[in-house]
């Protein structure tokens, strides 16, 4: 990308991804460009060597996308499908609001991590930062490493593994027990990743579902 | 928004180099701060001499005669360098009394004082503002500069970073502080005059007063955090290095990239896609509420 303009490699991208040709892409010297890789809508391949700024790979449909260094914030916000995979570290908010595929995220993760995350699976092989999952509505977030402040605030019905330290957890966010069911799932999410790590060393964490409702209680609050 | 870029050179061969690579740092970061710019440089010490970087918006006429003037005021040789609206004071440290009451006489703008620090910035693209001061050929030991996007002040000289209140230190910042009214009279009270609107001036103007009233630098970083309201990524210069925070809620962005040679900060990643051996540097986000420092 030192000779060519970033609105003419999404366009080949997206084009690309678009006719179904289930091609494989290598970018190189992506300088920290914000928007690398973003609204792909088909298969497509996709290899950037190197760091990439804001908004990668967002709003990923099918697409497999790998960065080769780290990324900036908002990596593969609103992803719909496919795998996008960070080998180094992620800025903050990785995954907000994505709907469905894999985020697999090698290195750390920093704060609000999977924040309003509705169907997206987020596996982070390190540590991720405070308020990660905020509003989490659905999908599966796995940290092998340690939980910063308050994780899973206002959390609706996303599962979270963490098999490190939570340093706090967020409003209406409780341990919950691991059923042989969550053990599974886990390790099958283990594996996709690529994750050296046992189901059983982690522990989930999930809605009290205390604030789904208004209660009278707690009136001379509002 | 706004933009801010550091850089902390390790490797002395690399000093002559200093500004050439901040300019190209600060340039990449102009999407964050087109409104203005400004650098801060840590170039070479003349024993028992300091600098004043001084600002006229009418640089030929507020210049002319100058040297001679603060001689005479000074007793001793006063060297001037003009850089468009800016020039550097060259002066023996004891008669800064004498050279700073001429000044005021004069109505001049003093934007930096110290023994190695030097401040320019003015209102424009970063790569005009660079040219203007010709910042490509300014070497050093370290430097940070700061790309404007207002939002606390309007776009002016003064209202642009960095901020200097205290000998060879200085403060560049993105974000935006809510209590900085409050701070502003709170420090009045104890003294403390800042001198234009703005927001970040009061942030350094509080880490100047804390460090005065006998804090360590990482002391009064460390006080920003309780004290200052807002957010915040602040990066601050010193004569021996440079530190950085950031506030608890850490939603304005920073990146580091560390080699033998340097460590950088920036804004956004971009900022360091030229720097030298870039791709084998170790590159992290610093945490919030955490102070770093890097000295010499």
């Amino acid at each position: 990308m030192t000779t060519t303009d970033l609105r003419e490699v999404n366009t080949t991208l997206q084009a690309a991804a678009k006719s179904q040709a289930n091609e494989a892409y290598v970018v190189i010297n992506p300088r920290g460009s914000h928007a690398m890789a973003c609204g792909l809508d088909g298969p497509l391949n996709v290899t950037i060597k190197g760091s990439t700024g804001y908004y990668c790979a967002g709003m990923n449909k099918e697409a497999s996308v790998t960065v080769e260094g780290s990324a900036g914030p908002g990596v593969a916000e609103n992803m719909m499908s496919g795998v996008v995979t960070i080998e180094g570290d992620a800025s903050q908010y990785a995954g907000a609001t994505g709907h469905g595929g894999l985020l697999n995220i090698k290195g750390n993760a920093s704060s609000r991590c999977g924040i309003s995350m509705k169907g997206i699976d987020i596996v982070v092989h390190g540590n991720i930062g405070h308020m990660s999952a905020f509003m989490a509505q659905k999908g599966n977030l796995v940290v092998l490493g340690d939980a910063g402040d308050a994780l899973g605030d206002s959390l609706y019905e996303a599962r979270l593994f963490v098999r490190g330290s939570v340093k706090s957890l967020g409003a209406d966010c409780i341990e919950k027990q691991m059923r042989l069911e969550h053990i599974e799932l886990l390790k099958e999410l283990l594996e996709k990743a690529g994750a050296d790590a046992k189901p059983e060393e982690f522990k989930r964490y999930g809605s009290a579902r205390q604030l789904y409702h208004f209660n009278i209680d707690n009136v001379d609050a509002y | 928004m706004c933009g801010i870029v550091g850089l902390f050179l390790k490797n002395d061969e690399m000093r002559p180099r200093l500004g050439d690579m901040l300019t190209d740092m600060l340039i990449t970061m102009t999407d964050r701060g087109p409104d203005s710019a400004g650098i801060a440089i840590y170039g070479d010490e003349d024993e028992g001499c300091l600098k004043i970087t001084i600002q006229s918006d009418t640089p030929d006429e507020a210049f002319s005669g100058l040297k001679e003037n603060l001689t005479t005021a000074a007793g001793l040789p006063v060297g001037v360098k003009v850089l468009d609206t800016h020039a550097v004071l060259t002066l023996p440290s004891d008669s800064e009394a004498e050279v700073m009451s001429a000044l005021a006489d004069k109505g001049l703008r003093i934007m930096g004082i110290g023994s190695s620090m030097e401040i320019f910035k003015e209102v424009g693209l970063p790569r005009d503002v660079a040219a203007r001061f010709d910042l490509r050929n300014m070497g050093g030991s370290h430097g940070i500069g700061h790309t404007r996007m207002a939002t606390e002040s309007a776009v002016t000289t003064m209202g642009a970073h960095p901020f200097s209140t205290a000998p060879d230190q200085c403060l560049v910042h993105n974000g935006s502080l809510s209590n900085h009214n409050q701070m502003r009279r709170k420090l009045a009270r104890k003294g403390v005059v800042t001198q234009s609107e703005n927001d970040t001036e009061v942030g350094a103007a509080y880490i100047s007063s804390r460090i005065a009233e006998g804090a360590t630098l990482g002391e009064a970083l460390e006080d920003t955090i309780n004290d200052l309201d807002g957010f915040f990524t602040f990066v601050t210069g010193t004569k021996n290095g440079f530190g950085v925070v950031r506030d608890p809620i850490a939603c304005k962005p920073a990146v580091m990239a560390e080699t033998e040679d340097y460590v950088a900060f920036a804004s956004e990643y971009r900022a360091f896609a030229d720097l030298p051996n870039i791709e084998a540097a170790t590159v992290w986000e610093p945490e919030p509420a955490t102070v770093y420092f890097w000295e010499r």
